[in-house]
């Protein structure tokens, strides 16, 4: 990744994410097609609700034939994630227009969100919706794609899984974590490390009494006011 | 093709409340200005969300009890977090993640 923020670098610089998109988008198709779904539903919840876990999630429900609000609540839930990172994300693209800002934040992903980050990291805080806009109507189309070869094709693949491609947007995390964690040349390894320790300690006691989804958001939370502390301490 | 009503208001809601998430943030950010703390709490959200997305996908967390360790997952993870020390590229550290739970699975690694 280099600090160019033209629409060529956006093209170049969301390639590796696509393995993900790729590999859990076909997953998730293959799981909505054993549910009977049909593809106008499929395509529709990936073109409206564009949201990886959720889709799972409101797959399942809506077989099990959920109350509608139940079904929209836990969507909430899942993606309350978004909330704190479009709330981080928006500083970068304050001085673009309102128009501007609603097009990122529509398509923003958990992926174009760490992408995005990492990029800022590279170009010392300078992003632009060229860039942005490249990235993610990228993902997009291709996590569309994906759910729909997946739908298609659900009874020719045997299971996605044994290829080992749905592990492919766990390698981005670690990936994009590491070098989040070594880019921010301003901030402290020792800082980065603790927070990721807090992440983990917290995360796994909120999970013991929480829905796994506020225990994210929750962790999330107590480790970005841990790191507060713990910098200020310094 | 087809699509019931109950199916089409359920991803209609849900692709609501998700979009809301996403933007109203933006919109807030952008009419205005936020204190400094908060900025600085913001500037941590990066490094949290991420460990805490990696975290998710090799725990398995059960209601009233203790997360236990999802071994296929991690084990695929400790090349991939060598790879990505060693190639600092999201490609490589991508397809070393994904050989690596190829041939955790293919050999029945940790399960």
């Amino acid at each position: 990744m280099n600090s160019d923020i033209t629409f060529q670098a956006g093209v170049k610089d969301v390639i590796p994410t696509l393995l993900g998109y790729i590999g859990v988008g076909v997953a998730y198709g293959v799981v909505a097609q054993t549910s009977n779904f049909s593809l106008l539903t499929v395509a529709l919840l990936c073109l409206i609700v564009y949201a990886g876990s959720a889709q799972f999630a409101i797959t399942t429900m809506i077989v099990s034939g959920s109350p509608i609000p139940a079904i929209i609540m836990s969507a909430f839930l899942i993606n309350s994630r978004m909330i704190l990172m479009s709330t981080s994300m928006a500083q970068y693209f304050k001085n673009e227009s309102l128009k501007a800002n609603i097009a990122i934040g529509s398509l923003l992903t958990d992926e174009t969100f760490a992408l995005g980050m990492n990029k800022a990291a590279v170009t010392h805080g300078k992003l632009n919706s060229k860039w942005f806009n490249t990235t993610n109507v990228i993902a997009y189309s291709v996590w569309c794609l994906s759910c729909l070869v997946g739908a298609l094709a659900g009874k020719l693949i045997s299971d996605p899984k044994t290829l080992g491609l749905d592990f492919a947007i766990v390698a981005m995390f670690i990936g994009l974590l590491y070098l989040q964690m070594i880019s921010d040349r301003r901030r402290k390894l020792s800082v980065q490390f603790s927070v990721v320790l807090v992440v983990i300690i917290s995360f796994i006691i909120y999970g013991r009494f929480l829905n796994t989804e506020i225990a994210l958001l929750l962790s999330a939370l107590t480790a970005c006011f841990a790191g507060m502390v713990i910098e200020n301490g310094d | 093709m087809e699509i019931n009503t109950y199916t089409f208001l359920t991803i209609l809601g849900c692709g609501i409340v998700t979009w809301l998430s996403r933007v109203v943030p933006f919109i807030l950010v952008k009419n205005f200005t936020i204190p400094k703390p908060v900025i600085r709490f913001l500037s941590f959200v990066p490094v949290a969300i991420m460990a805490a997305l990696f975290i998710e996908n090799v725990l398995v967390f059960k209601p009233g009890q203790w997360a236990t360790i999802q071994w296929p997952q991690m084990l695929a993870s400790i090349p991939t977090f060598a790879a990505a020390i060693i190639s600092k590229s999201l490609m490589i550290i991508c397809v070393v993640g994904i050989v690596s739970m190829a041939l955790v699975r293919f050999f029945h690694l940790g399960m």
